[in-house]
């Protein structure tokens, strides 16, 4: 009988994962004790394991190498990684914060949604941090298939069943394109382990004609793309953002489409080195489709999350600017980005979801007129959001931008920049409507003396404190972001 | 010669019962092609000399997942077809398919479609066996995507409860 010689396991490499997966199983078996009302103690118990996860984070930011690698290559915990996965915990803890008004507002207050949100958030870092093929595409299924329960996770709602649904069904389909890129890459050469792609690469520089690997890197372009709501592989997004509950609305455009970005760079930068002028061509046809489609569409939009929508949309074609770049300066303009992005997105979806009525409805733009003189509080922070994601200066959004766009400038595509920055202004358009209805426009029906609870007023000042302090002193995060991409 | 000649025959009933699944009009027939489908590719698998996946091929796919799409398929007692009509994304998508089919020929004829041999080659595999070098990866280079595996299990069964429970 021939023992199996373990392999060096490792568990600080996966630590954060580890932490919140323990805490999900936790908390799936403390559910079942807590009564229906009490439900938010749960939220409670998840933010903890998410400051926990938070921690370990923290501590093995400039851990030497033999702390970082685990499971025989196949995690590779960088500060790359680790930066994404502070993403990752802040949108996830703030999600926490702001969904159980809104549990308890549409009855649909089940203790499994914490536990789902936990696990995808897992799943996310195992994105982030995958050097193995067969890493990035689990952590992705975890990601998703979480992610189409939270989106059906209104049940009663039928928009909600359909977004779960429609999710679920275009989700499996792009992961199909995923894995046969993987597939494809593989049998060109040889390994799954990224780290041996590039140094077969590397030796044999023959293979970069080969189509089967041109193949393979366009199919994990087309799977990633969906991922992050790239257009033309956008189709899904209006839908399953106006259906699934506001609170995931706001998780799903902040964290799975970091974590898109986290796989989506890790790959073509490390696996696909030579392919860059291939990808780099790909990437800027993608960022000015995205763009362009996701602003134009969002002009037209009435009900505010599906403006969001195309909004997210077009924040993902601002940063594929960046990654079309393909230097340093566009990847840490992107992690940059993608950080601010979480706190203005799900900022402004606090305050939807404060604004909003049972049974999803009181979500339409036209549904904010006159908050400015009812709640004016809301009304300032939300003008704060929405100046931020149409990147007004000194708000957080208009410093992301400027590094994406000059990470473009840099490595000569002007005309990106240029395609970016019209669209951007475009995109004020759409943003000033709503403060427009805010501000200047009279209560059509009251509005519902909706308290604001501790936790969602938390989440906004922290959504608040992140829009506006890295936009006024963009400096030490942007040097983190730096420093996290010199991988 | 014989090996190649039964490879063309499995694989021409492979792309015909594919075929049938997506033009038969009933439902059922549609199941039992697939069926057949992954016969085939278990065949396929099986002259690759991979019996641990043909076999699972067999049992999970033909047997289990089949098994509940034609109870699914029963149970919601789906008779009448619903009227099919030439609309325009039929005419873009066989557009578009016929050329894909021609970018797919066009890649055979005309690049290097050269795989790269891994690690476990024919030889080892006779040597040592399937199982035993599929057990030895997935415990030793695998074992942390294995074991996020788990989790996606678990994932799917919390889903599949909050989604479908009639009362919870």
């Amino acid at each position: 009988m021939e023992t199996i010689p373990m392999p060096a396991i490792n568990f600080a490499a996966v630590m954060p994962e580890t932490i919140l997966s323990v805490f999900a199983m936790v908390l799936l078996l403390v559910n079942v004790f807590v009564p229906g009302k009490q439900k938010a103690y749960l939220a409670y118990l998840s933010l903890i394991g998410i400051i926990a996860a938070g921690v370990s984070v923290f501590n093995a930011w400039d851990a030497p190498l033999a702390l970082r690698e685990g499971f025989n290559g196949s995690v590779l915990q960088d500060n790359f990684s680790l930066f994404f996965k502070g993403i990752f915990l802040v949108s996830a803890a703030l999600t926490l914060l702001i969904s159980d008004q809104y549990l308890n507002r549409e009855n649909c207050n089940h203790g499994e949604i914490y536990p789902l949100i936990l696990l995808s958030t897992a799943g996310m870092m195992l994105m982030a941090s995958g050097t193995d093929l067969m890493t990035i595409f689990l952590g992705l299924e975890v990601l998703s298939v979480s992610l189409y329960v939270l989106a059906g996770f209104n049940r009663d709602n039928v928009k909600s069943n359909e977004a779960g649904l429609k999710y679920f069904l275009l989700g499996a389909f792009s992961t199909g394109f995923l894995l046969y890129g993987m597939a494809l890459t593989y049998g060109a050469t040889g390994s799954t382990k990224i780290g041996s792609i590039a140094s077969f690469v590397a030796q044999n520089a023959a293979v970069t004609a080969n189509p089967l690997f041109l193949v393979g890197m366009l199919l994990m372009a087309v799977g990633f793309s969906f991922k992050i709501a790239a257009a033309p592989f956008h189709m899904w997004t209006p839908d399953v953002y106006e259906g699934a509950p506001t609170p995931i609305t706001a998780f799903m455009s902040a964290g799975p489409k970091a974590a898109g970005f986290a796989a989506f760079i890790r790959v073509m930068i490390f696996a696909f080195p030579t392919l860059k002028a291939d990808w780099s061509d790909l990437l800027w046809i993608l960022a000015v489709l995205t763009m362009t489609v996701g602003n134009i569409i969002a002009l037209s939009q009435d009900n505010i999350k599906r403006m969001l929508a195309y909004s997210s949309i077009a924040h993902a074609g601002y940063a594929l600017v960046g990654f079309a770049a393909g230097n340093a300066e566009g990847a840490a303009g992107i992690l940059f980005y993608m950080l601010s992005y979480a706190f203005m997105n799900i900022g402004a979806f606090a305050i939807i979801v404060l604004i909003g009525k049972k049974g999803e409805a009181n979500n339409n733009i036209a549904d904010f007129a006159g908050l400015g003189f009812r709640r004016p509080v809301l009304a300032l922070l939300m003008a704060i959001f929405l100046f931020s994601l149409a990147g007004i200066p000194p708000m957080v959004g208009f410093v992301g931008k400027f590094y994406l766009f000059s990470a473009a400038i840099k490595s000569g595509f002007i005309w990106l920049a240029i395609i970016g920055v019209l669209n951007s202004a475009a995109s004020v358009y759409y943003y000033l409507r709503v403060m427009v209805y805010m501000y200047m426009k009279d209560p059509v029906e009251e509005f519902d003396w909706v308290k604001v609870t501790p936790a969602i007023a938390l989440s906004l000042l922290i959504s608040v404190a992140g829009v506006m302090i890295p936009g006024v002193v963009p400096g030490y995060l942007l040097q983190l972001a730096q420093k996290a991409v010199l991988f | 010669m014989l090996e190649s000649l039964f490879f063309l025959i499995v694989a021409a009933v492979a792309v015909i019962s594919s075929i049938l699944v997506i033009t038969c009009k009933n439902p059922i027939n549609s199941a039992l092609s697939l069926v057949m489908t992954f016969f085939c590719l278990a065949t396929f698998y099986v002259m690759l000399d991979a019996p641990f996946m043909a076999a699972i091929q067999v049992i999970v796919y033909a047997g289990a997942i089949m098994v509940l799409i034609v109870f699914v398929i029963m149970l919601l007692n789906i008779r009448t077809e619903t009227g099919r009509k030439t609309t325009h994304a039929i005419l873009a998508g066989s557009i578009i398919g016929l050329f894909v089919l021609f970018q797919t020929c066009y890649f055979l004829t005309k690049g290097t479609l050269t795989g790269t041999k891994g690690a476990m080659d024919t030889a080892l595999v006779e040597k040592v066996g399937h199982v035993e070098l599929i057990g030895k990866a997935l415990y030793t280079d695998f074992l942390l995507p294995f074991e996020i595996t788990s989790l996606l299990l678990l994932v799917a069964i919390i889903g599949a409860v909050i989604l479908s429970k009639r009362k919870i």
